[in-house]
């Protein structure tokens, strides 16, 4: 097994929120998230795929807001080496929208009838896995309709990672683009926008 | 099949999203396929769940999904985007008029439209093929299909069952059209041609434009066409002996010749009719002889109070009658000129009559044409009653060409000339019409309406389009087509003898190649294939 194979395969993190619509996984490393627009999945049989809509690190413990400690050090990475502590302190959480999961062995590009367990490791998805799931972009919708800050941020994120996973990437951003447009025929402004995010890949 | 075709994209255009049977309907282009190939006039078919269509493009639209893209167009500098809106977000919609259903028995006209969603497709030529017929006897070359190479054909025996028409502004070519169905009509051998050639173009040699001359029928078809004319001199000229010289006496005319000339001479209904009384004055034959040989306002008054005609018109009459004495073709007695050319259209041999220099005078053209026609038509009516339903006695089918119709079909006097009443009788007596004309609007409604195929170059005036679409299928969808045709070498060719309204790019005539094809053979080759049969007949001749 060679050194990727074995960060591919190793979970980020776990499931510590989960509805059929939304995951919320902490990270098992501080700032060790998967990046906006990555895909996920969760381990096990009934595998369920994300795509991540959200990073944040914050305080464990909700009363406790971190204050500025960096008076003397020379940098960021100082301040971790100088205070071991902070990795238990913190932690990072990503928020994953469910674009599909597996039952009886078939892909479905819509989301799961149940949520996954809490603490349910997430992992990140290799490139032919994730070709294979944007072999189809029907799932495109919950994306753009997603309850997070930007649902469009994570759409042109997730099709411009995606499109690298395709031999002809231009073709399938052109593709997903003419998805977009049938989507958002009505709202010619939001379309706009989220091309202008994948014409400047 | 995927591969790519006149459009340069894959055969599909795009699919059936909304429409009706009475406007047609509405077809979202593929986001592959340009609007800017899409042109009106376009032979396209749609495959519907179960029929296959064939119809016509008659309008282009551009359409948005949202509004708000006219006012906030977005950034196509960037090409990504602009491969991405365009044909979807920002699309092309093309109507189209479904004109024919795909039937067991072949294209039958369509009473329904197809379903949604129906794929649309540019029509191959195997759909050319199977609409239009392939070239053969029946089936005569015209021309093809807007961009495409296939050869498109009109059913020459439907052509000729019915009066015709070759409509088109002056210089868009309808005399090669004409030249065209002529030959059609010839080589099919499905009727005769009578042509009243005004200008010289049909039976000898033609001019196109830059002072090109093309060949006319007589030198492709030298066996079977014959040119009359009025004005050998002129005939002479042109390096052509006439078959034979027309002659019209002055006992051939009868007072109805003169009515049909009412209005080119500038008489009064009064002085027109004053014709009949005159006849029946001086007698059958010697009437217009007489009546010109009269001199002096005297003898007039006392004619006119014989007669019983106002003595002003009856000067009037004689006036403008006089002006057919400075005819040279005009002699005091007939030399049986109809007989002749009888004679020539019963041994199936097509007649050209060239007016020469009296091409320009219309009193000349219309009297000879008129006078001729009605006798001609006579005898066809006697020749066919007497054969009574019985086909191998009837007379042959003949179609009579006539140019600048406007001048006299028009519609105080249609009714009353010959050629009014041939249009409205169509093939009853074996007899019909081809017109060629520039102003179809001014011709009468109803002979208009009684022609069975149109054939309209470009047209530009609202009354001559409105004319010239008057009672087609799906007219007022024709009209953005019509207006639209090229100036040169473009028809659109509906009724009898096409199954459904099509645009024509009209085929070639005028190079060696062009004579070829319609089967004329050079010198050379002839030499060739006089010694070929002589040795078929006789064995090869001795080394």
């Amino acid at each position: 097994m060679t050194e990727l194979d074995k960060t591919l395969d190793a979970p980020v993190g776990e499931v510590v929120e989960a509805s059929t619509t939304e995951l919320v996984a902490q990270c098992h490393e501080l700032y060790e998230s998967p990046p906006l627009g990555a895909l996920v999945k969760t381990g096990g049989e009934d595998t369920v795929y994300g795509v991540v809509a959200e990073v944040a690190t914050r305080s464990l413990d909700p009363g406790r807001r971190p204050v500025a400690m960096g008076a003397g050090e020379s940098d960021v990475e100082a301040i971790y080496s100088s205070n071991p502590q902070l990795g238990r302190l913190l932690s990072t959480e990503f928020r994953t929208v469910v674009v599909g999961h597996m039952a009886n062995g078939r892909l479905n590009r819509y989301v799961a009838p149940l949520p996954p367990k809490i603490h349910a490791m997430i992992y990140p998805c290799d490139e032919e896995e994730t070709r294979e799931f944007s072999g189809s972009l029907h799932f495109l919708p919950l994306l753009l309709s997603a309850q997070v800050g930007s649902p469009d941020d994570v759409a042109a994120a997730f099709l411009r990672g995606v499109s690298r996973s395709h031999a002809d990437s231009r073709a399938f951003l052109v593709g997903a683009g003419r998805e977009l447009a049938s989507l958002l025929g009505g709202d010619i402004h939001r379309l706009n926008g989220i091309l202008r995010r994948l014409a400047h890949d | 099949m995927t591969e790519p075709d006149i459009f340069g994209t894959p055969e599909r255009l795009g699919m059936v999203v909304a429409g009706s049977l009475t406007d047609g309907v509405e077809v979202r282009l593929d986001g592959t396929a340009s609007i800017e190939d899409v042109k009106v006039g376009t032979f396209v078919t749609l495959q519907g769940d179960r029929a296959r269509f064939f119809g016509v493009v008659t309008d282009v639209s551009l359409r948005a999904t949202d509004q708000a893209l006219a006012s906030m167009p977005p950034d196509v500098s960037d090409p990504y985007i602009a491969s991405v809106v365009s044909g979807t977000a920002a699309y092309g919609v093309i109507n189209v008029e479904p004109m024919l259903i795909q039937d067991i028995e072949g294209p039958m006209p369509s009473k329904t439209i197809p379903a949604h969603f129906a794929t649309v497709s540019p029509a191959s030529e195997e759909d050319i093929a199977l609409v239009f017929g392939a070239e053969d006897e029946r089936n005569f070359w015209i021309g093809s299909p807007l961009d495409m190479e296939s050869k498109l054909c009109l059913n020459i025996q439907s052509l000729v069952e019915r009066s015709n028409g070759v409509f088109g502004k002056s210089g868009t070519g309808k005399t090669f059209l004409t030249r065209l169905l002529l030959i059609g009509i010839l080589q099919s051998n499905s009727a005769v041609n009578l042509v009243f050639d005004m200008h010289g173009e049909y039976g000898w040699k033609g001019s196109a434009e830059g002072g090109r001359e093309v060949k006319g029928l007589k030198q492709l078809f030298s066996s079977k066409v014959a040119v009359f004319s009025l004005d050998e001199a002129s005939s002479k000229r042109r390096g052509l002996t006439p078959d034979y010289v027309v002659r019209i006496g002055f006992d051939e005319v009868e007072p109805e010749d003169i009515e049909i000339l009412g209005g080119i001479l500038g008489l009064s209904p009064v002085a027109a009719d004053a014709a009949h009384f005159l006849q029946r004055h001086f007698g059958g034959k010697k009437w217009l002889s007489e009546f010109l040989s009269i001199q002096g306002s005297e003898d007039i008054r006392n004619l006119a109070n014989t007669v019983g005609v106002n003595q002003g018109a009856l000067a009037a009459l004689q006036n403008r009658l006089s002006r057919l004495k400075r005819f040279d073709f005009m002699t005091d007695t007939g030399q049986g000129s109809v007989d002749r050319i009888l004679e020539y259209l019963d041994r199936g041999m097509h007649v050209v009559l060239e007016f020469g220099r009296y091409g320009s005078n219309l009193t000349a053209y219309i009297l000879v044409a008129n006078l001729l026609t009605r006798r001609i038509y006579a005898r066809y009516m006697e020749r066919k009653e007497r054969a009574s339903g019985d086909p191998s006695s009837e007379p042959r089918p003949l179609v009579i060409t006539i140019e600048e119709a406007h001048k006299y079909l028009t519609n105080d006097i249609a009714s009353h000339t010959i050629f009014g009443t041939i249009a409205r009788e169509m093939r009853k007596y074996n007899v019909t019409l081809m017109l060629v004309d520039q102003r179809p609007g001014d011709i009468d409604d109803e002979v208009m309406s009684q022609l069975g195929t149109r054939i309209t170059c470009l047209l530009d005036s609202d009354k001559d389009i409105n004319s010239v679409l008057a009672g087609a299928p799906g007219g007022r969808k024709l009209r953005s087509v019509l207006s639209r045709l090229e100036s040169k070498q473009q028809a659109l060719v509906f009724g009898h003898a096409v199954p459904m309204p099509v645009v024509i790019k009209t085929r070639d005539y005028g190079t060696s190649e062009s004579y070829r094809e319609l089967g004329w053979k050079d010198a050379v080759e002839l030499k060739s294939q006089m010694e070929q049969d002589a040795a078929d007949l006789f064995g090869p001749g001795e080394e």
